[in-house]
């Protein structure tokens, strides 16, 4: 349908985004299936309904919906002060202004208050690519990780996040969700188990078990795969939530693989790659880790496919990294 | 806009007596208190001790040792750092033993300078950084109402704390979802911590401000208990209202002790032994 008289059928808007990347559907429709369902859900965003998908939500609970127009801070305080009165908040906005602008908010009135909000960081990473880095979120996870009673939760493909919105409905206390645009190929199906704070192993591997976190779980099973048409004996774990971290899987996956390696879209810093040094280190255990994802730096402009070849965290750059990861004995590569 | 019944003088005048009172005793409890921590936000509670009391003894729906009672009227205190002064009015609520308050303060003490709805009953949020107080009372108003629940919720905030960015995002919010069960107080003593607020970053025209902003606006004398309860219980009993309210109390910070209400230091301080029983004294005669 074309959008407007003579215009390419190709051509599109912002209203018609939804249609062309239906990829975020998942989170509006899972919100206003739980309303239905009898939960005390409220959600709101800061003027990105269309991007994040929420208009869909409007449309069936416009009485439970609430725009907070580009006023982040706001969202995240009222959110604050909706779940002191019995409701259940879920904020949106892009994951660079949640988990940065909000940051103090995030702390002090959601966290440290025990309230149930749910703050939903969407085209997190780099997936907004050459909007470049006012819009980019490389350090998202280490400051809500870094925040005591926040857990953090990376889903890796839409369907995993219906599953962990659905899980989170019931969970106590409030939640950090990093989710991409959408567009993360498909792992899971609606009857796949998810459980927070439960990692998902993708088999086992003697020589290297590789850690990944939301979008790049999908890149690293295939570059997984393609590591053990080498003869590689590579597994991979689906570090789906970062905090409570399933550190039981981690130190099962150092005792069986001679090496680690994790994988995030973020930061090397703080984030998955932090968290499971942390572990290795207080645990006593000399495996070998390797972390990759981005460096001390920001990203370039690009577009994300690109920036994911140029930054190795594409499954042929995945594969690359471990590879070289395994062949260079004795220490992790710099 | 200030056309509320006035205070009738022989039916309240029990009630103004024991509201002026309790202003006293808030105040006199801020002395105590801070002569346990040995540190403490004189000056700033005292600007606000006749508007607490006002609420909590002439306006607000409470009910004595039930602090989560569903339809009660709530309390956020933007101006957290005043806390010690609100404290003990809590503790007449029956909100929690008012002993304790004796250990104000101390290691593992529920009660520190800035309130703390995860450890004090009958603090209806947390508060501490400003800025966030006029949000997080946008969205306690909003979610009550979204529940048919007709709750008024009060905030408190100081006139330094409306220089932060945060104040006029929920500002705007609050109006263009005429949250009109939302009452902003701004304790207009005129003062921050680096001194007189015009001289740090001015804020006037004030009332213009929120007017501009979609607010009804009232200003009124913050130490006249009369004038505050008549505007006050006035505000929280038009049900026809329809858009959320800003009342701006002109205040001395300091009220209550000559000294203080001249000398901006006072924001935070502390008194040795035979100046604070000069204090009390002077408080005492002062009421």
């Amino acid at each position: 349908m074309s959008i407007a008289p003579g215009l390419q059928p190709e051509s599109w808007h912002l209203l018609t985004l939804l249609e062309r990347a239906p990829g975020l559907h998942i989170l509006a429709d899972t919100l206003a299936d739980l309303v239905d369902e009898g939960h005390p859900i409220v959600a709101g965003t800061a003027d990105l309904k269309y991007s994040n998908g929420l208009i869909r939500f409007q449309n069936r609970h416009p009485d439970r919906y609430v725009q907070f127009g580009i006023s982040e801070q706001h969202m995240v305080s009222a959110a604050a002060g909706l779940a002191t009165t019995g409701l259940q908040p879920y904020v949106a906005t892009f994951a660079s202004f949640m988990a940065l602008l909000a940051c103090e908010q995030i702390r002090t009135d959601v966290a440290y208050t025990k309230q149930n909000v749910r703050l939903i960081g969407h085209h997190a990473g780099i997936t907004l690519g050459f909007y470049g880095t006012s819009h980019h979120a490389t350090e998202d996870l280490a400051m809500m990780r870094s925040i005591p009673g926040l857990a953090v939760i990376a889903p890796a493909d839409t369907a995993q996040l219906g599953l962990a919105l659905r899980a989170a409905s019931t969970y106590d206390g409030p939640i950090y969700f990093r989710i991409g645009r959408g567009q993360d190929p498909d792992i899971y199906s609606s009857q796949s188990e998810f459980i927070i704070g439960r990692s998902i192993q993708h088999g086992r591997g003697a020589d290297l078990t590789i850690i990944a976190t939301g979008s790049m779980v999908h890149p690293t099973l295939c570059a997984a795969e393609e590591l053990r048409g080498e003869g590689l004996s590579v597994g991979v774990i689906d570090m789906h939530t970062i905090k409570p971290l399933d550190e039981e899987a981690i130190m099962a996956a150092a005792a069986h693989s001679g090496a680690l390696m994790t994988v995030e879209e973020h930061s090397t810093t703080g984030g998955l790659g932090g968290a499971v040094a942390e572990v290795l280190t207080e645990r006593g255990l000399g495996t070998r880790l390797h972390r990759h994802g981005l460096k001390d730096e920001y990203a370039l402009i690009g577009p994300p496919t690109h920036l994911y070849r140029h930054y190795h965290l594409d499954s042929a750059g995945i594969a690359t990294t471990a590879r070289d990861f395994i062949n260079r004995r004795g220490g992790s590569p710099q | 806009m200030n056309d509320f019944p006035s205070a009738n003088p022989t039916q309240d005048a029990d009630l103004i007596r024991h509201i002026e009172e309790r202003a006293l005793f808030a105040r006199l409890e801020t002395v105590r208190l801070i002569s346990i921590a040995k540190t403490g936000h004189y000056a700033s509670g005292f600007s606000c001790a006749e508007i607490l009391a006002t609420l909590y003894y002439g306006v607000m729906r409470l009910r004595q040792g039930e602090p989560d009672w569903p339809a009660r009227d709530r309390f956020l205190f933007g101006k957290g750092h005043a806390a010690a002064t609100l404290y003990p009015l809590l503790a007449d609520w029956g909100f929690f033993d008012a002993a304790e308050l004796d250990d104000y303060t101390r290691l593992g003490s529920a009660f520190g300078d800035h309130p703390d709805m995860t450890k004090i009953p009958g603090i209806d949020f947390s508060s501490g950084s400003l800025g966030h107080a006029l949000s997080t009372g946008a969205g306690v108003a909003m979610g009550t109402r979204m529940q048919g629940n007709s709750a008024n919720v009060f905030v408190l905030l100081g006139d330094g704390e409306l220089h932060e960015g945060q104040i006029w995002e929920a500002a705007l919010g609050a109006a263009h979802h005429d949250v009109s069960n939302l009452i902003a107080i701004v304790d207009r003593n005129d003062h921050s911590l680096d001194g007189h607020i015009g001289g740090v970053t001015g804020i006037e025209p004030l009332a213009d401000k929120w007017t501009a902003f979609g607010w009804d606006v009232h200003e009124v004398d913050g130490h006249d208990v009369p004038a505050l309860l008549t505007l006050l219980r006035g505000i929280a009993s038009d049900t026809a209202r329809t858009r959320p309210v800003a009342v701006i109390a002109k205040t001395v910070k300091g009220k209550g002790i000559s000294y203080m209400e001249s000398e901006f230091g006072w924001h935070l301080g502390w008194l040795a032994e035979q100046d604070e029983l000069n204090a009390i004294e002077e408080l005492r005669n002062n009421a």
